[in-house]
Formats: C-alpha cells, structure tokens, sequence
C-alpha cells in the first residue's frame, strides 16, 4: 500500500497536466476572440464528457491489468511533461512568454469556473451513487480519483479545513501571478470574471439544498488561558539556569572520566559563563537525550580556545588614497621571480641532486593491543633481559672494584715508597688526595653491585611469574626460556676476598673517622680556649660596670649585655670500631654476592616450543587468527609529504616485522622533517595509522655504510579492547585472579632503521651545500632546529633541553610541543647523536663581526662606551666625531689619569694628606651608593610622566566655591605658586638667581679717625653674658663722639655668585634699607642640567656687604671750587654665605640673616644707642651683630630632586618599624609641617632607628683640659670644635639620592657633614659632659628643615646651631631656628603637639605629654636599643708640623690669586705688616676672636702709625683651599687700585684633634699717608 | 670642506603634517618638536613649531587639513639617536578649554625619497574614573610633562594611553654623505632616479 500511494502521488502529477492542456487550449483559444460564455458552459460539458470516457476507460485497464501495468503507463506521460519549454509553447501556440503568462492567467479563471462545473458534477453524481454499473469503478474509488487527479481547489466539506488551506496557498501562487500580466490581459480578464460571476450565480443557485451538506456552523474557537498555558507548556521549554548533575550527562553506571588527570592533553577550553553552560547543557539534554554532546567527564566537548592571548593590532589603513588609488593603473616592471624560499636550490648553487638513504630494517612491537598476558610479561623480560646484557657487557662493578684494588695499592706504595724523591708534604697531598677517590670509587662500587643485584632479582621475578603464568593457562605462546646458569668459584678463596675487603673497607672507615675524631677535637680545643677567654672578658667587664656604676650614679646601669652568653663547647666522641664492622657487613650483605652463593648467569633464549593452535582454549586461538590477520606498512613523509611506503607485511606471531627496504631519496630541498607513519591493516578493511616516528636528519658526517642502524621508539594512544585473549591498548588489565594490580599498556614498538646521505658515484657525499642550510635559518626556525640549522648543529646539550622541558613541565601531549618532545627523546634515546661536550655560546663567533681586541682599539667606540655608561667625562659629550683619526687621545688623558690615580693619594690639591685619603675615601662611598641606587634611580612614578589635576576633595571644592566670590584685586595680594620646571630641557642662560636685598640692621658704623678706644664690639656674645644680661654695659656717653652730621656709613651690597658679581646702589646710616634686586646667571658644571647634577653644585652665594669710602684726592684746595676729585674706596663689613644646594632645595628663602662680621673690624663700631632710644626691650638690644633681610629664589623654579623612593631593609624589629611608620602618620595627620624624624639611612644603606645614634661622646682630652672648672666655657669650646668639622651636604656628597646619616666616628672621620652629623655629635658631646641635651628636628632659615641641639642649662633652655657653634636663648628672637618638629633624646623621641612650633613660643617640657607626643610610652616601653655608635671616640693628635706646613702653603697660594687677581697693577707687599698680623692670628684663636679688638688696634698703631689700614681677620673651617680663596675673592680687598697701595696677608692654623683645622686669614690694605 | 671625506653627514627634511583624522574632535591644533640623539645637531630650519588651527571639511572625509610645513637640516656622526618627530594635538573641549588631543611619534624615515607617514595618536589616561570625570569637568586632562617622552622607553611603564585619530605626515628626505661614511640606507641612495623611469608612487 506505501508503494502504490508513493506511485499514486507520482502519477497525479502528469494525469493532471493531461486536462489541463486540454481545457487550456479551449480557453486561450476563446479568451483572446471574447467569446460568450454559454459556448464554454457546453463545452464544458463537452469535456466533461470526454473525461468521464477516458477515465472508464483507464479504471477499466487498471483493473484488468496488473499495478506494474500502471507503472509502466507513466512513461507515457512523463515525456510530455519534462520537454523543453519551446515545445510546450508550440502545444499552446503562443510564440512569446508573456504570451504564456496571460495563458496561465486564464487557465487559472478557467480552472475556477471548471472547479463550479466539477461541483456541479459531483453533485449529480451523488445522487445515482447507489446504483452503480458493473465495470464501474464504485463510488469511493471515482471519488478517490477524483480527490486526487483533480484537485487543485477545495471540494469536500470532509476536507473542509484541509482544502480551505490548501486554497490559501494556492490563491497566494495565484496573487503574485497576477500581477505581471500585460493590460490587455487584464482587462479581458475584467469583462470574462463578469461572466463567470453570472455563470457562479447560477450554479450556486442550483447548489443551494446542498451547501447545507457541507458547512457545519460551531461557535467561534476559544482556548482557555489553562489549555494555553498547557499547550505551552507541552510546546515551549525554558531550560534551567541549574547545574546539571554529572551523572545525567553520562550513559548510566559510567564514572566521569578526566583526561587531564590521566595525563593527555586537552586543550584550553574556551571561556564561557558558567549559567550560558548550564543552560546549553539541559537545553541539549532536553532535546537529545543521547548524551553526545557530552565527553568523558561530564562536560560539554569543546574545541581549544582558538583566541590569541595578545592582541594584535590592524595596519593603518591610509583612507586619502582608497578610492583613486585602487582604479588607478601602476606600472610595474616586471621583475624576474627569484625564488625566495630556501628549500629549492637556487640557480646560484650547483644543480643538486642530493640523496639520503632511508633503510628501513623492521619493526617490533614492545606492544600490541593482540599480546596475550605472556607476551606482555615476555616483552618485560626481553627488556630486563637487554639491560642486563647492556650491564654486563660494560661490567661497571668490575670496572670500579680494579680501580679500588689499584688506588688502595697506591695508597700503600705511596705510605711506604722505596725512594722517597718528593717532599713529604706532596706525598700526604696525593694520599689525601687518594683516600678521597677510595672514598668515592667505593660508593660508586657499592651502588652499582647493588643495582647488578636488583636487576638480577627482578629478573628472576618475572621469569617466575611467566612460568607460574604459563602453568595456569596451560599454554605456551612464546619461545621464551630463561635458563639461569650457576657459576661455581672457589668457595674459600672467594671468602678469603669476600672478608679481605670487608677488612680493607673497615679499616680504611676507622681511619676516616678518627681523621674526622681529631678534627673535631681540634675544633672543640679552639672553642674551648675562646670560651674560656670570653669568660674571662665578661668577668672583668662586670667589674668594671660595677666600678663605672659607682662612679656615675645617675647612670643606667641596666643596659643588657649585648653579646649572647657563648655556650660551653662538649667534646666529640670518639668511634668505635665494632659499630663500624656491623654496618659495613650489614651493607656488604646488602648489596654483595654472599661468598658461598654461586654467580647466577641469566640466560635467555628462544628454545622453548609454542602450543600448537589444536591444544589452545578459543579465546586464544581466536587471538592468533586476529594476530595473523593483521599486517603493517610504513609510509614515509619527507618534509611533511608522502614520498614512499613499505610493501605491507602480516605480523608475525612474535610480533616483528621485517621489511629490510631501503629508499633512496633524491632530494632537492633541505630536509626539515622525515617523518615515519605506522599503518596498521585488519583484514580487508582499510588501514589504521598507529604512530608517527620522527626520524632525525643525520649529520653531514654521516654517508651510507657507516650509519649505524638505530631503534626508534613510538607509541600511539590508541584505545583498543578485544574480545578475545588480547590484552588490547590502553585497557587496564591485571595478571592476578582477582583483578588487583592493574596495569595499563599502550600500543608501543620499536623502528629500526638507520638514515645516511648516500655518497655519489666519484666518492662525494651528496649533502646539500652549507650555504643552502643557511639560508634557511629563519624559516626554519620554528619548525627545525634552528641551531642545526646555522651550521651548528649538534651542539645543543640535549640533555639540559630535556631537562628543562621536565622542569618547566611541559604538556608532553600537546600537539603544539609534540616536535621539541620528538626532538628529546629521539636526542636522548640514540645517544650516539649527543656530543660530549658542551659549547657556551655556540653563536657568539657567528656574530662577532671584529674581534674584541679591535673593538677595544677603536678609539670611537670606546668614546661611545664611555658616554652610554655615563662616565661624568663623557655623560655630555656631543658629536663623537665619525673618524678614530678625529679623536684626540687627550680627550680620554683625564679619565684615565682619573683612574690610574683612584688608589693613590696625591696631595697637590689638598695640600693635607689626611683631607686628600678622606676625599678618596669619600669619593669611594658615593660611587658604591650610586650604583646601589642606580635602579631605584630608573624608576618612574606617574607623577614624573603625566601631569593631572588632583582630585579635588571637598575642602578645596569649598576653597574653590569660596574664592569665586573672593575679590578680583585683593587688598594683601597673596603670593602665588610659579610653575616648576623640570630641569631637563635647559641650556646655559635659561636659569637665573633672583637676589633681593630688602635691608640691612645695625651695620657697623666708622669710627673717626681719632682713635679713642672704645667698648668693644662683640660679634658673638659670650656666654656669661646670657644669663647676667646687662645691657648697662653699653653707656651712651661714646656716641658723643661722633660729630653730628656726619654720615656714619654708606653700605652697599655686593652679591658674587659663580664669579658673577652684581651690587646694588650705596644707601646711608647704618640701617640702609635698598629694595633692589639683583639678577646672577647660573651656569650648570659641563652644561648637564640633569637632577643629579644641579643637585651636587658645590657653589655658594656670597652676599658681602661694603661700606663705600670716599676720599678727597685734591692735591690743591684751590682747584675745590671748580672740581671734584674723589677716589672711592670700598670696604668690607661683612658677609653672608648661602649655599646654592640650599637654594635649590627651599625654592626661595625669605628672611632676616646675620651678617658674618669679622672679629675685628678696624676702623668700625656698632652703635648701639639707637636700639636703646627707641625703647627696644633689653632682649631686643641684647642682639648683636648685624642682620641683612634678604629674598633669593631661582627663576625659573625648578622641581628638586626626590629622594629614593625606595624602602630600605633593617636590623630593626618588624614590630619597631611597624610602631614607627604608625607613629610618622599619625604625626602627619596633626601636623604635616612639622618635621618628624623616627628612623634614618646610615651610611651603608640600612634603616636605622634614630635614638641609636645619640650616646654620651668624649670630647677631646685637649678641650676639656682648657676650662677644667667651667663648664660653660667647655661647653663653647665643644661647640666651638664641631662647628670647625666643614660642612657639606648630602645632596652634594650622595648626589640627591637621599639624606644619609653618618655616626660620630664615621663623621670625624670623613670631617665633612651635614647639619644632623654636627648635630649629633655636639649633643653626644653635651650628653657626655652631663648636661641634659635633645636633638631638636626642626626648620631654621637659611637651612631649612635642619638638625639644631637643645641643652637645659640653669632653668634655661639654650638652642645651638651645631654649625656655627653659637647659642642663643629660647626667647631670642634673632635665633635662626623657625620652628620646632620633634625632640630626640638618646630613649625616646618627642613630637610638638602644642599649637605653636617657634620656639619662644612653645614649652619645650616634654614630660608634659598634651605638649609633646612621645614614641615610646606606657604602651610600647622603650626596648633597650643599643647604639650604632662607638664606645668611645679616639683622638689623635693633632700634628703640628703638617699644620704649619700647610699654613706656610696656603699663604703661598693666596698671594699668588691676589696677585692673579690684580693683572694691571702692581701687587707690593709689606713684610713688616705680615709679619705682624702673623704674630696677631694665634691670640685671635686663643681667644675666639673676642675681646682683642682694642688691644690689637693700639698694637697696629703704635707699628703702622703712618699707614692708613683696612683689613680684617677671616676665620673658617678648613676643608680645602678653594674655599678661602672665594672667601679671599669676596672680600674684594684687591680691587683697591690706589698706586701706592700694600697690601698684607697672614695665615695662620691651629690644629684640633682629629685634623680638624681653624684657619685664620688675616688680609688688609695699607696706604700710606703722606 | 673636504669632500672627499666627509666628518658628518647630513640629513634634510622638508615636508608637512598634512591632516589628521580625529573623528570625534573639531578645530585642533598641532605642534611638532624633533628629538634626536647626542650626535645630532639642527644646522638649519625650524626645530618646533604650532601650526593653525583647523577645522574639518565639510565633505565625508572630515579631514582636518594642516598642511602645515615641516623644514629642518640636521648634521651628524652616528646615527645612532636618528631623530624622531613628535607630535601633539590640542584642541577645545566642549567648555571651551584647550586639551590634548593626541600624541605621536614617528622616526624620520631612513632612505631618501618621498614617504608618506600616518602616526596614531593617544593620549595618557586618567588614573581612576573620579579622576576622568573631573578632569572632563575641569578641562584639566591628563598630560605628558614633556611631550618628547613619547618618543622614549624611558618610564613609559607607569602610563596607560587610549587611541585618538590618526596624523598623516609627509616628509622629503635628502641626505647626504650618509654612504661616504658606510650607512647604506635603502637601494635608492646609490641608484639615483636614472632614466626615464616612470615617477613612483609614495614607497609606503
């Protein structure tokens, strides 16, 4: 029935077209004449008719004849219906196509009228439906026909719902032919449907009664919202967001499996949300339930994420030229292809035909999915069996026990020789040297016997169980037999050396350890003697604290011991020789041949028969009928294709196969890959490939004939289970009866093969040409390897890229590693391809393009090198020029005289030797800081790179809300910050110095020239004088000598800087007030205006103040009315030094500075009454000195350089350094001005925490020994002494890199510091005579934040600047020191918390815990830190001679810069006056430049009475000359260009201990008057 | 000057930033600085310059048309520090301040010839999004605080950039001596334009 309605539907196709064609040519024919319509109502009739004879006709056939009969009527028809277009036009007579579109137009309105007719038929055949003729077909087959052949349109109201439907469609085929027909189509078609609607209403009227017959009235269809929702819910699926458990993915009772833990490879899984997943998988378990889309363990199969770890970026695309530039036409000259890949021999090269021979022997199999249980434990023992004989052919065990026998008779020769030739000692050196070797022979020995011995045991082991195997089965598969020979020796004399060398090792071990013993003992000796030494120390030490307790009561006594108590050391003992037997005899049992055991001789051979196939359970002869259908044969790719292949060969029962082929190859490319494929053949069907084996390219060495021949191994993943007695691949098995011990095997074999480059007929091998190899190196980088590649090959130490592939754990699996692990094991397991040596930088002569040598020569080059590694000669060098002959050889004299004298001292500069080891020394540290800093240096920050705006926080937005309603022209403008330039893009003229002299107080006023001696200036007060201040001292009664009116002094302000020199104009009186500013140029050392370099500019600003003399010069009073002839003479009043680091550092300093006058100033006064008049208090009076109001800053700003940003390691307690950097931010929070110090960098580079440095110091013996009773004065001297230790900034010495903290040795060691060094070492100095003294962190004008010392003096607090040496009281208001952050005392550390930080104005108690926070507290008591100081300072003495001679030298020195100074006059100097001025310095120094200014001036008088004479002593630290030359130069006394002018110069040293050095100049001018 | 062995060589470069392409910016502005290594030194032209401003046409192309010249001679020993053009764009915001809009790198090209050079542009990100909104709201966006380490390794780590628009530059490169002193820069500085050969087109 299915066949007969498939033909059914074929046949209704071609019987339909049949009336078709038929009404369709009446209707065209009728259609374009517009005929009436009754004729078509007739002749439809007509037709009908006619079909109704043909149809009985047909049924009639069908019925006689059988349905093959209908079958083979189709071909009838069909041909009709698949002609081609032109002759169905023909059938239809119209020529053109859209001729035949209004055809189909019409046949369409026909077929409809046709259907009316067709209903009007069927309905008359309803009725005479009972009575139906024999012959005929009975109703329900004419209706069936009908239903099927004809139609095309709705019929029975059965089929209502169906027809409607298909009308639907039908009527939509219909609406979209409609439309193209031509409009005389159309409108025939207008006037035809009128007609057929006439015609449809007559037969609808007829069809009246039976309308009823076919529609049925229901209501109108309605679903409930519930069936809705039911038939939604049967319909749609939402899949669940759930996980899905494993077990649902998986087919039923299967574990989930993970590849990965099984060790192959999977890739990685793309990445994909966990919900995306979830759903996918229950929308796939939902639609499929076959679980196929799911792997082994659990999860959806993924392919490996085929997405690029690193982007990579689009090329530009330039848009201007699209358009045109892709019509436009290019010329292009044709150019002749030259083949660019390496891999053909190019024209260039001699025609190659190169041939590597491949031969390939055969095949076995290590495994095979078809081994028996047997073959397994065979295979296993075949294996062993080849290590023994490997083993036993090298006899390493005989090998090392000869060498033992041979080194122990050396060490017997060599104990007792015949002719002792050598020294003795070279002797005991060889048998040492021996013994040790014994040593090291015999642990090798000893392993590899027992080796020999585990190899043979197991051996053993596996033959038994083959046995025990073979007996269970009761089958033989395998030829195998294990025959175990014994081998009988002399039993006795084999115990004799068995015990002989259990004796030789015995005693050779006891002789080891009783070495070892005296070792020890001497060891313990030494130790010993040390502890009883230390006992000694620490007995004597507490006897001395006791004592040093009694003396100083006050003193902690409780310092711990620093030192940890030495432990008392226990003697060693002694071995004993019976334990070493028992231990050497228990090993020799070990690993050893017993002496009465014979030697076992495994022999293996292929005697033994197999079962015949008759004797065998089925399960394994089907086996071997599986065995013996299966055939193998390789194919062989050469560089990736196929070139050759094996014939194809059965497996034999034992699992080899021979091919014994050989290929040649006749090759034209380099290979780069030759590559085996193992295809495996099961009966007819087609082949499996099993394995790939990468053969290697052999050596160019390597020619037929001499190749060895090789076993390549492989192995293939392949999973396969059978049901016979094989134990299949990659199938777990077991050997045991109840499963246990499970053993999985895959599918493994062996190639031997042996691959060589065949040699030609003359004797040449035919080896590709070098050259061609090298060109490949790039491309054949990635695949081959790229050593071999170059020329080189061979020479990588496979085993350490095996080794390394192991450490970095590599996925062995991962086809992407699949060539480097091929290359591995293939370099491993042949070990004849990996050399024995092993060559460091193999390319590194490849590349060298000249020698080193010459490199070095080039004089170019080197200049090159020097400047990269930013050698200060060379860091700005511009233009190195093309050409070595260019270059001078004195542009590198410098540099190397720079290092040839890096280790010796030479004094020519610094004149003192001891300055000069100390420079060095300094010099040293700073370029071992430097490059311990040099990467920190590197990095950046992204406030170095970016500039951005600060994230405003509400305070500023509310400051900012606030200023837009601030006035636009304030009052009291407020200062605004300048931009801060980076000092990176200047050049020399860019920066400048701003200097604004605002004023000047108290200048020393002149004297007249009737000398009546006066009260004494002071410049620095003397102590006594601060706690008995008496202003009364100062009568006003002298000032009744000035005469009125006269001008007591016309100051003018000269600044000098880098030998610039500006001065402003002359003001009047002694408080001038000038409001000028001065602009200097600032020029950077060799141009570098880097950081680093503007940060160690050593230069100093000299702000000096004259006093502009004028004299009149006219010779004759009569000339006075008609000129004026003044000479103007300038004299030195003073000074003010400002260090241009510190400028740098503040930006701009802003203050009121004390004028450095010098002790005496002939010639001078200060006057004083004018303070006094005013009604200044008595503090304000008591100020002495002059002071000078000053403003400097650099223009542009420039951004200072950043410390390290580093964090430094320590030796402090994790928790100390955590309570300190607590400590810093909570004192920030309050006050983030206010400097707080809690841990420093000492020199080497480590963080220190602060009171460590602080410590009671000696002072120097010397000092002390001056004023034994005053303490005061002592205290003066002391301070005194420290501010002569030169000053130098870090900045300067570290080059900026940061604040570094030197202790008090290291300091007056290097005799240069800071203000924190000088700092310290005045408060150890106080701290040590006894007074109560803190280091006081603050900020001082013009230093900044600086390092001054507050001592407790008598109810007072004094403040002393450690630099300058001087005190000043806390309520002085002259006292440099601004602010106060934080005090230090050598227990603890103390921040300002009061409200106010100048210091009149704060409480400096610090027990008052509201006013000062402290670090360590009742919280964190302080722990007891011991000093990084010494214990006590040692002062040498000064040497006096070297001061003099230094002295006599810097004298020499200055006269000759005066002299220098004056180019066009006349330099005369007047001995008698130097030598009194000589005479003059050491009372200067005794005195410390006070009280001596009367006493001195009556002396110069009563000697120099006839000269007129300006001078003046100048004191400083010495540190070296070029500093008292600038102070000389700044004085300006050589600018007098008087004619008779003389000039006098003294110097004078005094040598402290330590080398520390108070120079005195003393410089003047004398005129004589006439 | 002896010609037959030279000291230095030369360099001349002439052309001009020719246009840009920001999408999303309107009325921009360039300036261009060259930076160059310790052996280099300008003998002639202009180092820097601030070209107009600019707005975009009208058509589909929105360019903004510089045309702006490009004319320095440089002298040198070593070609090591070859000099490197940096450039940066500014233009207004939507308030009306001035911001970067792009900075840009290119060496000079090598060989002598006509090159067409089309840079991207970036500029360095804020460094949170509180940061990008203020620095939006205030016109105050981030900025290098020096242009020229664009054309730097040196401490670019610490950045973070996005991409702006393109710059498109024309430079004519004359150099000469360069293979006098043994640095052959491309087949065309010994060939010469020889010949009736037909003019080509823009090597890159």
């Amino acid at each position: 029935m299915v066949s007969e309605k498939s033909h059914r539907g074929n046949r209704q196709e071609p019987v339909q077209e049949e009336p078709k064609t038929h009404l369709l040519s009446m209707t065209v024919r009728r259609g374009p004449r517009s005929l009436p319509p009754i004729p078509s109502t007739s002749r439809t009739g007509f037709a009908e008719f006619s079909m109704r004879g043909r149809m009985r006709e047909k049924l009639q056939a069908a019925r006689s004849k059988a349905e093959s009969a209908l079958l083979q009527e189709i071909p009838t028809p069909r041909p009709r219906r698949l002609r081609s277009p032109s002759k169905k036009e023909l059938e239809t007579e119209f020529g053109t196509e859209p001729g035949k579109e209004v055809e189909r137009t019409q046949q369409e309105v026909d077929s409809q009228s046709y259907s009316r007719v067709k209903f009007r038929d069927s309905a008359r055949k309803i009725k005479p439906k009972p009575q139906v003729p024999p012959g005929f077909p009975s109703a329900e087959e004419a209706y069936n026909f009908f239903t099927f052949n004809f139609d095309p349109e709705p019929e029975g109201s059965e089929e209502k719902p169906k027809a409607r439907h298909r009308a639907g469609t039908n009527q939509e085929e219909e609406e979209g032919e409609e439309e193209p027909p031509a409009q005389g189509g159309g409108k025939e078609m207008d006037e035809e449907e009128l007609l057929n609607g006439d015609d449809a209403e007559d037969f609808l009227l007829g069809l009246d009664h039976m309308a009823d017959d076919f529609v049925s009235v229901r209501p109108a269809d309605y679903e409930s919202i519930h069936d809705r929702l039911q038939m939604e819910r049967e319909m749609l699926f939402i899949p669940s967001r759930q996980t899905v458990p494993t077990y649902k993915k998986l087919p039923e009772n299967v574990q989930p499996r993970f590849l990965e833990d099984e060790g192959l490879y999977t890739g990685v899984r793309p990445e994909v949300a966990r919900t995306n997943q979830n759903i996918m998988e229950n929308r796939l378990l939902m639609q499929d339930p076959e679980r196929r889309w799911f792997g082994d363990d659990g999860r959806i199969l993924a392919l490996p994420n085929p997405i690029k770890p690193f982007p990579s970026r689009p090329p530009v695309l330039t848009q201007e030229q699209s358009s045109k530039a892709e019509l436009e036409t290019l010329y292009k000259k044709a150019v002749k292809y030259v083949h660019s890949s390496q891999h053909v021999i190019r024209s260039g090269d001699p025609p190659g035909n190169f041939q590597l021979d491949i031969d390939i022997s055969g095949l076995i199999f290590t495994h095979h999915p078809c081994f028996s249980r047997e073959h397994v434990l065979a295979a296993k023992l075949a294996q062993l069996y080849d290590q023994y004989l490997a083993r036993h052919q090298r006899n390493k065990a005989k090998f090392l026990t000869d060498k033992l026998q041979a080194l122990r008779n050396a060490v017997q020769t060599g104990l007792y020789p015949e002719k002792p030739h050598q020294s003795l000692d070279t002797i005991q050196k060889t048998i040492n040297e021996y013994k040790s070797e014994i040593r090291q022979t015999r642990k090798f020995r000893d392993a590899e016997q027992e080796k020999d011995r585990t190899l043979l045991k197991t051996i053993i082991k596996v033959w038994k169980e083959m046995k025990s195997l073979r007996e269970f089965q009761r089958f033989t598969n395998t030829p195998l037999k294990l025959v175990l020979r014994k081998e009988k020796a002399d039993q006795k004399a084999d115990e004799e050396a068995y015990e002989a060398e259990i004796q030789a090792e015995i005693s050779e071990l006891l002789e080891e350890h009783t070495e070892e013993y005296a070792q020890k003992m001497e060891e313990y000796r030494t130790s010993l003697h040390q502890w009883k030494a230390w006992r000694k120390a620490q007995r004597a030490k507490k006897k001395k604290r006791k004592q040093a307790a009694e003396e100083h009561p006050d003193d902690e006594i409780a310092e711990p011991y620093p030192e940890e108590d030495l432990v008392k050391p226990s003697p060693p003992e002694p071995t004993d020789r019976a334990v070493i037997e028992q231990e050497v005899r228990k090993r020799a049992a070990q690993s050893r041949r017993r002496p009465w055991e014979p030697t076992l001789v495994p022999e293996l051979s292929l005697a033994g028969s197999v079962t015949p196939n008759d004797q065998c359970p089925r399960a394994e002869v089907s086996r071997r009928e599986d065995v013996k259908k299966r055939s193998v044969y390789l194919k062989v790719l050469f560089n990736n294709k196929e070139v050759s292949r094996t014939v194809s060969r059965p497996l034999g029962a034992d699992f080899r196969v021979h091919f014994g082929q050989i290929f040649n190859l006749q090759i034209v490319n380099w290979p780069e890959s030759l590559t085996l494929q193992v295809y495996e053949t099961i009966g007819h069907s087609s082949p499996t490939l099993l394995a790939e084996v990468f053969l290697p390219i052999p050596e160019t060495t390597v020619v037929t004939g001499r190749a060895p021949t090789e076993e390549v191994e492989f192995s293939s993943n392949q999973h396969v289970t059978l049901d016979h007695e094989g134990v299949g691949s990659g199938v777990p098995f077991s050997f045991e009866a109840d499963g246990s011990n499970q053993l999985t095997l895959m599918t493994s074999g062996k190639v031997s093969h042996s691959v060589a480059w065949a040699i030609g007929e003359n004797g040449i091998p035919l080896i590709p040409p070098l050259s061609q190899q090298n060109i490949g190196f790039w491309s054949a980088l990635k695949k081959a390897d790229a050593i071999s590649s170059i020329g080189t090959s061979g020479l990588t130490d496979m085993k350490k890229l095996a080794k390394w592939a192991a450490e970095s754990k590599l996925d062995p699996n991962d086809p992407n590693n699949a060539p480097l692990m091929q290359l591995i094991s293939v370099a491993t397991s042949g070990e004849s391809y990996v050399p024995d040596f092993f060559r460091l930088e193999q390319l590194q002569q490849e590349f060298n393009f000249v020698s080193d040598q010459e490199l070095n020569r080039s004089k170019r080059f080197r200049l090159l090198h020097l400047r990269s590694q930013e050698v200060p000669e060379f860091r700005n060098y511009k233009q190195v020029p093309v050409y070595d002959r260019e270059i001078m050889e004195k542009v590198f004299q410098d540099y190397e005289k720079r290092l040839r004298d890096r280790n010796v001292i030479e004094t020519k500069e610094h004149i003192d030797t001891h300055r000069a080891i100390v420079a060095k020394y300094l010099q040293q540290v700073r370029e071992s800081v430097i490059n311990r800093f040099l990467i920190a240096k590197q990095y950046f920050l992204l406030a170095d790179m970016i500039v951005e705006e600060e994230v405003p926080n509400i305070s500023i937005l509310g400051l900012s809300l606030f200023k837009l309603a601030e006035q636009k022209r304030p009052l009291r403008p407020r200062r605004k910050g300048r931009k801060k330039v980076t000092a990176q893009n200047l050049s020399d003229g860019d920066i400048k110095l701003l200097v604004n002299i605002v004023r000047a107080y108290d200048i020393p006023v002149r004297k007249p020239a009737v000398s009546k001696f006066q009260q004494p200036s002071r410049s620095s007060r003397m102590f006594s004088e601060k706690h008995a201040a008496s202003p009364s001292t100062y009568s006003p009664t002298h000032n009744t000598d000035y005469p009125l009116g006269q001008v007591l002094v016309r100051p003018f302000v000269e600044v000098s800087f880098q030998r610039t020199v500006c001065h402003t104009t002359t003001a009047e009186g002694p408080n001038p007030s000038w409001n000028e500013e001065l602009e200097l140029p600032f020029r950077a050392p060799n141009g570098d205006y880097s950081t680093a370099s503007l940060q160690s500019v050593k230069d100093v600003v000299f702000i000096n103040i004259f006093d502009e003399v004028l004299h009149d010069v006219l010779e004759d009073d009569r000339e006075r009315g008609s000129g004026i002839h003044t000479r103007i003479e300038r004299h030195w009043l003073g000074c003010v030094k400002i260090p241009f680091s510190t400028i740098y550092f503040q930006a701009r300093i802003d203050g009121t500075f004390k004028i450095d006058i010098p002790p005496v100033l002939l010639g001078y006064s200060k006057e004083r009454n004018m303070i006094l008049e005013r009604g200044f208090d008595s503090v304000g009076s008591l100020s002495e000195g002059s002071y000078i109001t000053l403003f400097i800053t650099i223009e542009p700003q420039l951004v200072p350089g950043e410390s390290i940003r580093e964090k430094f390691e320590s030796q402090e307690d994790e928790k100390l350094l955590q309570a300190t950097e607590k400590f810093q931010a909570e004192c920030a929070l309050k006050f983030p001005n206010r400097q707080c110090l809690t841990t420093v960098i000492d020199i080497s580079g480590t963080t220190v925490f602060i009171t460590r440095y602080l410590k009671p110091l000696n002072p120097p013996q010397e000092l002390l020994n001056v004023y034994p009773n005053n303490l005061q004065a002592t205290a003066e001297l002391v301070a005194r002494y420290v501010s002569l230790i030169p000053f130098l900034p870090d900045t300067v010495s570290f080059g900026g890199i940061c604040d570094l903290w030197s202790t008090s040795d290291q300091f007056l060691d290097l005799l240069a510091g800071d203000e924190e060094e000088h700092a310290v070492l005045l408060c150890n100095y106080f701290l040590s005579l006894g007074k109560k003294a803190w280091l006081l962190m603050g900020n001082a004008i013009p230093e900044g934040p600086t390092a001054y010392v507050l001592t407790w003096e008598h109810g007072r607090y004094l403040i002393w600047n450690p630099c300058s040496g001087h005190s000043y009281g806390q309520f002085d208001i002259f006292c440099p020191l601004k602010n106060v952050g934080c005090l230090i005392g050598p227990d603890n550390i103390w921040f300002n918390i009061q409200r106010y930080d100048s210091p009149p104005r704060i409480n400096f108690d610090v027990t008052r815990p509201k006013l000062w926070k402290s670090f360590f507290s009742r919280s964190l008591p302080y722990p007891g830190l011991s000093s990084v100081q010494p214990e006590e300072l040692i002062y040498q003495r000064s040497d006096k001679a070297a001061a003099a001679e230094l002295q006599d030298r810097i004298e020499k020195i200055l006269k000759e810069k005066i002299m220098d100074w004056r180019p066009r006059h006349l330099t005369r100097w007047n001995r008698y006056c130097t030598s009194t001025l000589r005479h003059f310095l050491p009372l200067l120094e005794k005195s410390q430049g006070e009280d001596v200014e009367d006493d001195h001036r009556a002396e110069l008088l009563k000697q120099l009475g006839d000269y007129r004479f300006s001078g003046f002593p100048l004191h400083m630290p010495y540190s070296e000359v070029k500093p008292l030359i600038d102070a000389v130069y700044g004085t300006g006394v050589h600018n007098i260009d008087v004619p008779n002018v003389e000039f006098a110069l003294a110097v004078y040293i005094h040598p402290y201990p330590k080398n520390v050095l108070s120079v005195w100049i003393y410089v003047a001018s004398l005129i004589r008057n006439r | 000057m002896a010609t037959a062995s030279p000291s230095v060589f030369l360099l001349m470069v002439n052309g001009q930033v020719e246009s840009a392409q920001f999408p999303e910016y309107d009325d921009l502005y360039c300036k261009y600085c060259f930076v160059y290594g310790q052996d280099w030194d300008p003998t002639a032209g202009l180092e820097e310059g601030i070209s107009q401003i600019t707005s975009k046409s009208q058509d589909v192309r929105q360019a903004l048309v510089w045309n702006f010249p490009i004319d320095v001679t440089f002298k040198s020993t070593n070609p090591y520090g070859w000099p490197q053009i940096v450039l940066s764009v500014y233009g207004p915001d939507v308030f009306g301040n001035d911001v970067v809009r792009g900075y840009g790198a290119v060496h000079v090209p090598f060989s002598p010839g006509r090159h067409k050079r089309t840079i991207p542009m970036f500029v360095p990100e804020s460094t949170s999004k509180l940061q990008k909104f203020t620095s939006w709201f205030m016109g105050r966006r981030p900025e290098y605080t020096d242009p020229k380490v664009v054309a730097q390794g040196e401490g670019r780590e610490v950045t973070r950039v996005r991409s702006q628009g393109f710059v498109t530059l024309l430079f004519n490169v004359v150099t000469k001596d360069m293979r006098k002193l043994g640095y052959d820069t491309g087949p065309s500085d010994t060939q010469g334009w020889s010949g009736p050969n037909p003019p080509q087109r823009f090597p890159q």
